[in-house]
C-alpha cells in the first residue's frame, strides 16, 4: 500500500516545527511503527535525518510510545496503543498525519518525542505506600476481596502514557492522577495514607500547570488501557474529604 | 586468575541465615557518607536503587530510558514464584531450590539458588505491603498457578500483566526515597563507561541523552542492574532499547563475562511474518496449560497448509501429530522451554511447519474449548447439548483465562485464536549468562556489582518459567543490600570520589572518541541493517542448535561484518545533540564483540545442555547429552580483541545428585 505521511519535525524544543510529506511503501501486516522503521530506513538512504519518535516494548505496556494520529492520541482504535496499531487498519492511498503528544507541559525534545517527566513528579509526591524493604507482614495477613483486587488492578493498569492529557481540551491530568490515587486508595495498605496522597499528589498536578477537570471525557474515550472516569469521581471524593479534613486541623 | 565464588561455609540451609549475621555492617552515620551509583532501574535495579536509599546510602540511579517505570520488566507477563506453599501441595523452599538447580540443567551454584528459594517468600510479602494487586481467590487470599517444568502451584500473578505491577511497586518505592532525597534520579542517562581507580569500581561516564554531553559520576561503589542481551538477536521478545552495552563496557574494563552461550529460545511466540520485522512478541507459557502443540503427521499436508490451500480444520485428528505429547509422555505439553523449543525446530526442520515460511507449529485450545464446554454443561446439569452449545460454553471459559493473550494474538496475525489454532515458533526471549558474579554478587572487579538479569548467578543453562522476576527482585530487595556491607564496611573512610581526577578524564576521552568514531565513518549502510545481518548469523549459527563447524563459521562472518561496520556505517546528525541512531549504533557495536565471544563460548562447550544444543552431542533420540565430568563449570571469559581467555570456575555440589534430566 502506498501511504502520504505528514509529519512534525521539529529540530529542538527551541525551533519552530512544521510539517513535512513524505511517501511511504508499506504493507498491511505491518505495526504502525514498522512503518515508519521503514520510512526512516528510507530516510537514512537518503542520508537525511530520520523522524525521532519513542517506543520499546512494541507490545502496549511499557507507555513510551506516543503521537497523535490523524488528531487522535494512540490512533484510530480504542483501548489499543500506537505500537500496537496495524496498517490493516489504513487504505492504500491514505493520507496520514503524525504528530507529537500536544500539551504545553510536555514540552517536544524532537520532532514526535516529548518529555513527560512531569507525570513521574505527580508519582513522587505521594503515589506510593510507605514502607521500607523488609517491614512487610506476610501476603495472606491482608485478606482483600477479589472484586476490590480488580478493582485495584484496573486502576493501576495506567501505563503511564500521557495520552489523556493530549486528548483532553484542557490539558488536565486527572485520568493520569485518580488511576494512582484510586489503585491506592482502594487497598487496605493504602488507606493509611490516602488523605496526604491525594492532597499532595493533586497540588504536584496543579503545580506542574496541567489543566482544570471539567468532566470532558475525552481522557477515558482515548486511554489505551480504557482507564475508567470513574476513577476521577472517587479522586473528588477523596480529595473533598482530605480538604475537610485538613481545614478543620 | 583464580575465581573465588564467596560461598559461606557451612550447611547449604544454613549458609545465608548465617551470612547475615555475620555480614560486617554500616553505621547509619557512616552511611550518609557512602555513595552508591546503581545503573539500571528495571525490577533488580529499582529494588537495590530503593532499599539502598531506605537504608540510608546517598544514591545515584541511572537509566536511558525517561522514567524508570518504562525499563524492560515492565513486559513481563505469567508470573512470579515464591515457596510460599499457600496452596498445601507439597511446596517448600528445598523443592523449589531443587526444581531450579535441575531446571537450569545442573550448570547453577546450589548456595545461590538456595538462597533464591529462601527470599522468594520475603518478596510476595514485600509487594503485597507495597500496593501490587496479585490475583485473588473468593476468600481473599492470594491465587497461584503453574508453569513449565515443575509439578506445584507456586506461581503469583496479576493477570497477565505481572511484571507491570510488581515494577510499578518498585518504581513507586523508588519514587518515594527521590522525593525523600535519598535518591537522586538520572533519567535519559545512558552509562557508556566504567571508571576503575586503583583497581575498584569508583564511577561512571554517562551520555545525557538529550543533550548528547558527556558526564561524570563518581561513588564508592557501581551496581548494575541492567537486563538481559537478547537483542544480540536482532529479533528477540526483549524490548527494543534492550541492550548489552553498560555490562559489555564493564568487561572492556576487566569484568568476566559468565556463560554467554546460555541463552532461552521460548517456544511460544509469534512466528515473524516478514523482513521488515522489528520484533518477536511472546504468548505466555500459561497458554500451555491448556493448549496443544501439533503439526501435520504427512509432508502434502504440511505443504498444502504453507501454500495456504488447506487450514488446520482440514486435518483429520489421525493425520496430527502431537509431538510433545508423545515424546514426553509425562510432563506434555508443559515440558521446560528449551526441550519444548527444539522440538519445534525439529518438527520444521522436517517440513512440517505450519506458516507460509515454513517455521510455525500449532497450539490449539480445541480440545480445552470442547473440555470446559462438556464441564460448564455438567454443572449446570444441562443434557442433550449440541457441540455448538459446548463449543460456545467453552470458549467461554478460555476467554475468561487468557482473553488478553488471545487479544493481542488477534491484533498482531488478524485471526481469531478460538476458531483457528495459533501459530507459533521458538523465539529468543532471556539469558541466563551475564556478568560473573560470586556470593555477593560482586564481580571480579572489586566495588562493582551486578543483580537481575545482567549477571549470570541462579538460571544454570535454562531458567525455568516466572524465576526471573523473583531473582530479579531477590537481588535488589534481599541480597545486594546485605551483601553490598562485605565491601563497604571497608570504605567508610574513603572520601568522596573526585570526578576531576585524571581517572575520569581519560576514560571520558576514550569513550568521547569511541562515540564520535562511529559519526565520523559516514558510511553509507544503516545500523539497523548491520544489527539485522548479525542477527541473522548469531540466530544461524549460534541458535536453537550449533555445531562446531557452524560455529567456527559465525565466529569469522561476525568478524568481517565488523570490519565493514566500522568502514560503512552511515550515522546521521552529530553526537553532541539527542540522537537515537547515535545510540543505536554504539550498542550495536558492542552486540557484535558480545556475539563473537558467545560463539567462542559455544564452541568451548562440548556438551549440550539446556538452553545450549551442540549438534555433536545427542542422544540417539536427539535428547540433550550432558557432560558433567569435563563441563561441570562456569566458563568466565576474560575479554581480548584477538583470543579471549577462558576461566573456570567448577561447579560444587553438595546437596544435589547431578542426574540426566528426564521429562519422559
Ligand atoms: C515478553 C517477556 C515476558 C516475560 N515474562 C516473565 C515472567 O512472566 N516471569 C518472569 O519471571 N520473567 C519474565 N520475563 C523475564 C523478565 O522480565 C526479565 O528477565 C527481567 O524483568 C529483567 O529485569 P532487570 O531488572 O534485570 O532488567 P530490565 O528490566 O531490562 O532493566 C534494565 C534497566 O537498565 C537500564 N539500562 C540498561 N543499560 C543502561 C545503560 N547503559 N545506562 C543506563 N541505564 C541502562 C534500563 O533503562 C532499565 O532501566 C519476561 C521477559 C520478556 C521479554
Ligand atoms: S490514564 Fe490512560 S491515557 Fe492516561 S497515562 Fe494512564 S494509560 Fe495513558
Ligand atoms: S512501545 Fe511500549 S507501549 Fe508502545
Amino acid at each position: 500500500m502506498k501511504l502520504t505521511l505528514k509529519i512534525w519535525r521539529q529540530k529542538n524544543n527551541k525551533s519552530q516545527g512544521k510539517f513535512e510529506t513524505y511517501q511511504v511503501e508499506a504493507n498491511e501486516h505491518m505495526s504502525f511503527l514498522e512503518m515508519m522503521d521503514v520510512l526512516n530506513e528510507q530516510l537514512i538512504a537518503e542520508k537525511k535525518e530520520p523522524v525521532a519518535f519513542e517506543h520499546d516494548c512494541r507490545e502496549g505496556i511499557c507507555g513510551t510510545c506516543s503521537m497523535d494520529i490523524n488528531g487522535r492520541p494512540h490512533g484510530p482504535m480504542q483501548g489499543t496503543t500506537t505500537c500496537q496499531v496495524h496498517m490493516r487498519v489504513f487504505k492504500d492511498g491514505d493520507t496520514i498525519t503524525i504528530e507529537p503528544f500536544r500539551s504545553t507541559v510536555f514540552p517536544v525534545i524532537k520532532d514526535l518525542v516529548v518529555d513527560r517527566a512531569a507525570l513521574d513528579r505527580i508519582i513522587q509526591a505521594g503515589g506510593y505506600i510507605s514502607v521500607n524493604t523488609g517491614q512487610a507482614v506476610d501476603g495472606n495477613a491482608i485478606p482483600i476481596e477479589k472484586d476490590e483486587a480488580m478493582k485495584a488492578f484496573d486502576a493501576a493498569a495506567c501505563i503511564g502514557c500521557g495520552a489523556c492529557v493530549s486528548a483532553c481540551p484542557n490539558g488536565s491530568a486527572m485520568l493520569f492522577t485518580s488511576a494512582k490515587v484510586s489503585h491506592l486508595g482502594i487497598l487496605p495498605q493504602g488507606k493509611v495514607e490516602s488523605s496526604r496522597r491525594v492532597l499532595n499528589m493533586v497540588a504536584q498536578m496543579d503545580k506542574e500547570g496541567f489543566g482544570m477537570c471539567s468532566n470532558i471525557g475525552a481522557c477515558s474515550a482515548e486511554c489505551p488501557k480504557e482507564i475508567s472516569l470513574d476513577n476521577i469521581a472517587r479522586l473528588n471524593r477523596e480529595y473533598f474529604k482530605a480538604s475537610l479534613a485538613s481545614e478543620k486541623a | 586468575m583464580k575465581l573465588d565464588s564467596k560461598i559461606p561455609a557451612g550447611k547449604l540451609s544454613d549458609k545465608w541465615q548465617q551470612f547475615k549475621s555475620e555480614v560486617p555492617l554500616v553505621a547509619p552515620n557512616n552511611k550518609r557518607r557512602i555513595d552508591v551509583i546503581v545503573v539500571g532501574t528495571g525490577l533488580a535495579g529499582a529494588s537495590a536503587a530503593a532499599t539502598l536509599g531506605e537504608l540510608g546510602y546517598n544514591v545515584k540511579a541511572f537509566t536511558f530510558h525517561d522514567s524508570p517505570r518504562r525499563a524492560h520488566s515492565i513486559a513481563a507477563q505469567g508470573g512470579i514464584n515464591a515457596a510460599k506453599n499457600y496452596q498445601n501441595d507439597g511446596d517448600s523452599v528445598y523443592r523449589l531450590f531443587y526444581d531450579t538447580i535441575k531446571g537450569g540443567d545442573y550448570r547453577s551454584r546450589e548456595a545461590n539458588v538456595h538462597r533464591l528459594a529462601e527470599v522468594s517468600t520475603q518478596i510476595i510479602d514485600q509487594c503485597v505491603a507495597q500496593g501490587v494487586p496479585f490475583a485473588r481467590e473468593y476468600g481473599g487470599l492470594l491465587e497461584n498457578r503453574s508453569f513449565g517444568g515443575v509439578q506445584v502451584s507456586r506461581t503469583f500473578y496479576a493477570k497477565g500483566q505481572t511484571g507491570q505491577q510488581l515494577l510499578i511497586g518498585a518504581y513507586q518505592a523508588l519514587s518515594r526515597q527521590i522525593s525523600l532525597g535519598t535518591v537522586t534520579m538520572y533519567n535519559r542517562h545512558e552509562m557508556v563507561d566504567l571508571v576503575v581507580i586503583d583497581g575498584k569500581a569508583r564511577g561512571i561516564i554517562a551520555r545525557n541523552l538529550l543533550t548528547g554531553k558527556l558526564e561524570r559520576f563518581g561513588a564508592h561503589c557501581v551496581v548494575l542492574g541492567t537486563g538481559g542481551y537478547g537483542n544480540v538477536f536482532y529479533l528477540s521478545t526483549n524490548a527494543m532499547g534492550s541492550n548489552v552495552s553498560a555490562a559489555w563496557r564493564t568487561v572492556r574494563r576487566g569484568a568476566l563475562m559468565a556463560n554467554p552461550c546460555f541463552t532461552q529460545i521460548h517456544p511460544t511466540c509469534i512466528p515473524q511474518s516478514g523482513e521488515y520485522q522489528s520484533k518477536l512478541t511472546l504468548m505466555s507459557e500459561s497458554l500451555r496449560n491448556d493448549g496443544r502443540v501439533w503439526v501435520p503427521k504427512k509432508i502434502e499436508d504440511a505443504k498444502a497448509i504453507q501454500q495456504g490451500k488447506k487450514t488446520a480444520l482440514d486435518i483429520a485428528e489421525e493425520d496430527r501429530d502431537y509431538y510433545l505429547e508423545r515424546r514426553y509422555p509425562a510432563f506434555g505439553n508443559l515440558v521446560p522451554r528449551d526441550v519444548a523449543s527444539r522440538a519445534a525446530k525439529v518438527e520444521c526442520d522436517k517440513g512440517l511447519g505450519v506458516s507460509p515460511t515454513g517455521l510455525a507449529v500449532f497450539l490449539d485450545f480445541s480440545a480445552a474449548i470442547e473440555r470446559y464446554g462438556k464441564s460448564e454443561a455438567h454443572s449446570k446439569g444441562m443434557e442433550n447439548v449440541s457441540k455448538e452449545q459446548i463449543m460456545a460454553m467453552g470458549t467461554k471459559v478460555v476467554e475468561a483465562k487468557y482473553g488478553n493473550l488471545f487479544e493481542m494474538y488477534e491484533k498482531i496475525s488478524g485471526e481469531n485464536p478460538y476458531k483457528f489454532p495459533m501459530k507459533i515458533y521458538p523465539a529468543v526471549h532471556y539469558t541466563m549468562g551475564g556478568l560473573w558474579v560470586d556470593y555477593n554478587l560482586e564481580t571480579n572487579i572489586p566495588g562493582l556489582f551486578a543483580t537481575g538479569e545482567a549477571n549470570f548467578s541462579d538460571h544454570g543453562a535454562n531458567r525455568l518459567g516466572a524465576s526471573a522476576l523473583m531473582q530479579g527482585l531477590a537481588d535488589g530487595y534481599f541480597v545486594l543490600p546485605y551483601t553490598i556491607g562485605t565491601f563497604l564496611s571497608k570504605e567508610i573512610r574513603t572520601p568522596k570520589v573526585d570526578t576531576n581526577s585524571p581517572e575520569f578524564a581519560a576514560v571520558e576521552a576514550e569513550a568521547k572518541k569511541r562515540i564520535d568514531g562511529l559519526i565520523n565513518v559516514k558510511g553509507s549502510q544503516s545500523v539497523e541493517s548491520f544489527h539485522r545481518r548479525l542477527g541473522k548469523i548469531m540466530w544461524d549459527y549460534c541458535g536453537m542448535s550449533r555445531s562446531a563447524e557452524g560455529l567456527l563459521k559465525g565466529r569469522q562472518m561476525i568478524r568481517s561484518l565488523r570490519e565493514e561496520f566500522y568502514k560503512d556505517v552511515f550515522v546521521p546528525g552529530t553526537s553532541d545533540e539527542f540522537n537515537p541512531e547515535l545510540e543505536k549504533a554504539y550498542r550495536v557495536a558492542d552486540f557484535m564483540e558480545l556475539g563473537e565471544l558467545m560463539m567462542l563460548d559455544a564452541l568451548n562447550r562440548n556438551e549440550s545442555c539446556g538452553g545450549h544444543f551442540r549438534e555433536e552431542y545427542q542422544t540417539p533420540e536427539g535428547e540433550a547429552l550432558r557432560d558433567d565430568a569435563n563441563y561441570t563449570y562456569v566458563a568466565a571469559w576474560e575479554w581480548d580483541d584477538q583470543e579471549p581467555i577462558l576461566h573456570k570456575e567448577e561447579l560444587v555440589y553438595e546437596e544435589v545428585e547431578l542426574k540426566t534430566r528426564s521429562y519422559k
